[in-house]
């Protein structure tokens, strides 16, 4: 089996899945969970694991947070990833029992004061698991009590200097819940993944202010709903901060936002499902670019995700570098002019299609401010649109009396569509003006 | 005006560079084009195209003095007063606009030149399309994807963009100083052409200033996006560094941000000085489509009067500092503009759509003159006489090719889709 290419399919259909999504917040989170629980495919290398991985990222997306860290702690992907198989009574293995502290729920803010001790002493909890693989489809994480520690385990001052009692047979497996339910009776935890989110949604930097005004209601909400993610993200996202214009594209799109981002404000179409072949291509086509501009789905950097996500102090503007900014300029203006191709089918914007959706494309400032409106977060100067109107739709002819030059041709278009040299000219003015639009700054902003 | 993408490499598209090592092998199998290419590749030759957008009136800028009487006739409201005209040394029978004062002194110095009445058979009176028409040399009733400089270009460098920049080319094939690169630039798949897409972002480059709007979240980070974009751009270091070694310019030119074409001017002699090997600049200036009011009620004076002064003071200062920095034996120029106007002026004091006009080409290496004949202006005008074409704006760029570029007639027939005799300009 060609595992390179499974992975490769694998990562097609996820993307498939990104771009054919209702307007739900399900793909935006199944992808906020991946980078946050991260996982390598070519560590994990099991097309099976790997799989069901994804399936518990889908199942938890917008459940509960406390019961997606236990499935994860017992999931074979991440007991692969992790070391958790190999963690034993005798050869006790530290690493999950650190990151689910550092990384997966309290983080290392200045609320997060577990010690080394702690480490070791969540690494002898959750000694005992490990991966039954006797049946391929059903591989799974189990408890082997066997391979438990089985003595009691001391927290620190941060825990309050609890201890987990140690347990035998199969009442072993419990001490996990004991765990979890000692972690998540910090109140860090609420507010270590709504930081997360607040990044993941509004903008990198968390001041006083915000810490205050913002996360702390916000990580209330969550204790209070016993850690159910869905009303956290009900409350910000409706919230009029995450409304206010000055908050609003204060995120840099990340590769994926941004390729699957346009895919879909285009309404791009792809070959249908009885062309699958080229369907998954063109998917993976996609993918293939998110991945050159450094976000690869299904294979972040490290454990710790994509430092775009708690990077200190870039963290969105890492995705942007004088490698990958050109990548994206590129991408876009492909995306205008060759699109890409396997065997018959191709996938390009259509710009007179995207047009005609607006409210007066003939009329040129109409045109640029409902444009405008679509591809930008942010308001442009005035000057920039006036520059757009006279340098590219109407060729250095200036003055609200040559407008009317842009309409007729618009108009002329749909009037005799089978004028060829006014439909290239139409088009072309189009497709210049959207590959400007893309180029700027600004529509790297969301 | 802030655009914070200053420099934009529109060369998109890397999906057929099989396609394209494919055709590098061919032309790399001795084929006579080689030696033309060579040359071409190690001359210094530069040109540079001064797009005049909105179709530039002809007969009042370049005025047919001997019919003096027919043409006061035809423009009651728009004539230009007898004794204001500008004379030429030499060419009793033509005379240049007021405004022209400039490119007037350039004329008699023997270092600008007109071909009269350039325009190609069957004229289309569409700005877009008579602008397509002129960018990519076809004729009226083809419809034609690629520019026929970015032909030439192609025709130089047959592997671009395939491992480009490179030593034999380390700078942009051709430079467009606006947002967008001509479709005269468009190679037959890429454009041959970059953008700097203002003045403004040009300086802020060199200077490595960004705008600052970090006042809010999103101006912070879109100020960090715009440092990057710097720093970025397959050419942005190569234009850096050929600007920086120019320290002083001609005292010749306006200030910035009086004559915006003054302004792209002076990016294009600075980058020519400073080393770029790049073959073709192209800059825009407009909107001369002066359908209404042309002039005030003193004909001197108005928009076509700005106008014409912004382009023979941007000529001017151009050539002055071409001098300056020693550069001016590699350089050649000539204005373009869609379409020329109606010979009957309209009653909103303005001129309508037309078709043959006059080109102005300038250096110091050109042959100076007026080719061609006045336009006749008919005794009893009527409101759809044209002026009838005289030149074929292919032969103008037959000549550029051919007598500038030193192109072997075969390609220079290829590049232009035809066989266009070449003028006496150059």
């Amino acid at each position: 089996m060609n595992s390179g290419r499974r992975r490769n399919s694998f990562k097609a259909w996820w993307l498939g899945n990104m771009l054919n999504q209702q307007s739900t917040l399900r793909e935006k989170m199944v992808l906020f969970w991946h980078n946050h629980f991260a996982t390598e495919m070519k560590t994990v290398d099991n097309p099976t694991m790997i799989y069901k991985h994804h399936v518990l990222l889908r199942q938890y997306a917008l459940g509960n947070f406390k019961a997606m860290v236990r499935a994860v702690t017992v999931d074979a992907a991440m007991l692969k990833y992790l070391n958790g198989n190999a963690n034993t009574k005798k050869a006790p293995d530290e690493n999950y029992g650190r990151e689910l502290q550092e990384l997966f729920t309290l983080g290392k803010g200045p609320g997060s004061q577990y010690t080394e001790a702690d480490v070791k002493a969540a690494a002898r909890v959750l000694t005992g698991f490990r991966i039954n693989n006797r049946s391929l489809p059903d591989v799974h994480g189990e408890f082997d009590a066997g391979r438990h520690d089985e003595r009691d385990k001391q927290f620190s001052a941060f825990y309050n200097n609890q201890v987990i009692k140690g347990r035998s047979g199969k009442e072993g497996e419990a001490e996990l819940d004991d765990l979890l339910n000692l972690i998540f009776q910090q109140p860090e935890v609420a507010r270590f993944i709504c930081r997360k989110l607040y990044r993941y949604f509004v903008y990198h930097h968390i001041d006083e202010v915000t810490e205050k005004n913002i996360i702390e209601p916000l990580a209330h909400t969550f204790r209070q709903h016993n850690y159910d993610i869905k009303p956290v993200l009900e409350r910000l996202l409706s919230s009029r901060h995450f409304f206010d214009a000055g908050n609003r594209g204060g995120i840099i799109k990340s590769p994926v936002d941004l390729a699957v981002g346009l895919c879909r404000e285009y309404n791009i179409g792809f070959p249908g499902e009885e062309n699958y072949v080229e369907l998954y291509q063109l998917w993976f086509n996609i993918q293939t670019i998110a991945s050159q501009m450094q976000q690869n789905i299904g294979d972040p950097p490290n454990v710790a995700g994509w430092p775009a996500y708690y990077h200190e102090p870039l963290y969105d503007k890492s995705w942007i570098s004088s490698d990958t900014l050109p990548k994206r300029t590129a991408f876009t203006d492909r995306m205008v002019s060759n699109g890409f191709a396997r065997n018959d089918k191709k996938i390009l914007i259509d710009p007179l299609q995207y047009t005609r959706q607006l409210s007066a494309p003939g009329d040129p400032n109409k045109l640029i401010d409902e444009l405008a409106d679509l591809l930008y977060a942010v308001e442009l100067p005035v000057e920039e649109k006036q520059y757009m109107k006279t340098a590219i739709l109407l060729q250095g002819l200036q003055g609200m009396a040559s407008d009317h030059y842009w309409r007729d041709a618009w108009n002329k278009l749909q009037e005799k569509p089978d004028d060829a040299a006014n439909a290239k000219n139409v088009t072309n003015k189009l497709k210049n003006l959207l590959k400007y639009m893309m180029s700027l700054p600004q529509y790297q902003l969301m | 005006m802030k655009r914070r993408q200053f420099l934009r490499n529109t060369i998109s598209g890397v999906v057929l560079s099989a396609f394209w090592q494919g055709i590098s092998l061919k032309a790399l199998a001795g084929t006579p084009a080689l030696h033309a290419r060579h040359a071409v590749q190690n001359d210094e030759r530069v040109l540079v195209l001064i797009q005049l957008a909105g179709g530039n009136d002809g007969i009042n800028t370049v005025i047919p003095f001997d019919q003096y009487s027919a043409y006061t006739a035809a423009r009651p409201n728009i004539f230009l007063p007898e004794e204001k005209v500008l004379r030429l040394n030499g060419f009793e029978a033509t005379a240049f606009n007021p405004a022209l004062v400039n490119m007037q002194q350039l004329f008699n110095e023997g270092k600008l030149g007109v071909v009269q009445a350039v325009s190609y058979p069957k004229p289309n009176f569409s700005h877009f399309r008579a602008t397509d028409i002129w960018m990519s040399a076809s004729d009226s009733d083809k419809v034609v994807s690629s520019g026929w400089a970015g032909r030439f270009l192609h025709d130089v460098y047959p592997q671009f963009p395939d491992n480009f920049p490179n030593e034999v080319m380390p700078d942009p094939l051709a430079i467009q100083v606006g947002a967008v690169v001509s479709t005269a630039l468009q190679g037959p798949l890429f454009t041959m052409g970059m953008a700097i897409s203002n003045p403004a972002g040009f300086y802020k480059l060199v200077e490595g200033k960004v705008n600052v709007n970090a006042n809010s979240r999103w101006g912070e980070q879109l100020d960090y996006i715009e440092l990057m974009s710097q720093k970025t751009g397959q050419y942005a270091t190569v234009i850096k560094k050929a600007a920086q070694k120019v320290t002083a310019q001609s005292p010749a030119w306006p200030a910035a941000g009086k004559n915006s074409l003054a302004d792209q001017l002076k990016i294009v002699s600075r980058l020519i000085a400073g080393g770029l090997k790049t073959k073709v600049y192209m800059v825009s200036t407009g909107s001369f489509d002066t359908h209404a009011k042309q002039t005030e009620a003193d004909t001197t004076t108005g928009t076509h009067t700005k106008l014409l002064q912004r382009v023979s003071e941007a000529i001017g200062a151009f050539m002055a500092d071409l001098q300056f920095l020693q550069i001016e034996h590699r350089v050649m120029g000539m204005t373009i503009s869609e379409f020329g106007r109606r010979i009957k002026s309209n009653a909103s004091g303005g001129t309508d759509h037309g078709a043959a006009a006059p080109v102005f080409y300038f250096g110091h290496a050109i042959k100076p003159g007026i080719v061609g004949a006045n336009p006749v202006i008919p005794e009893k005008v009527n409101v759809n006489d044209n002026v009838p074409m005289q030149y074929d704006f292919r032969s103008l760029y037959a000549s550029v090719l051919q007598g500038w570029f030193r192109m072997p007639v075969q390609e220079v027939q290829q590049i232009l889709l035809g066989d266009f005799a070449p003028l006496p300009i150059v």
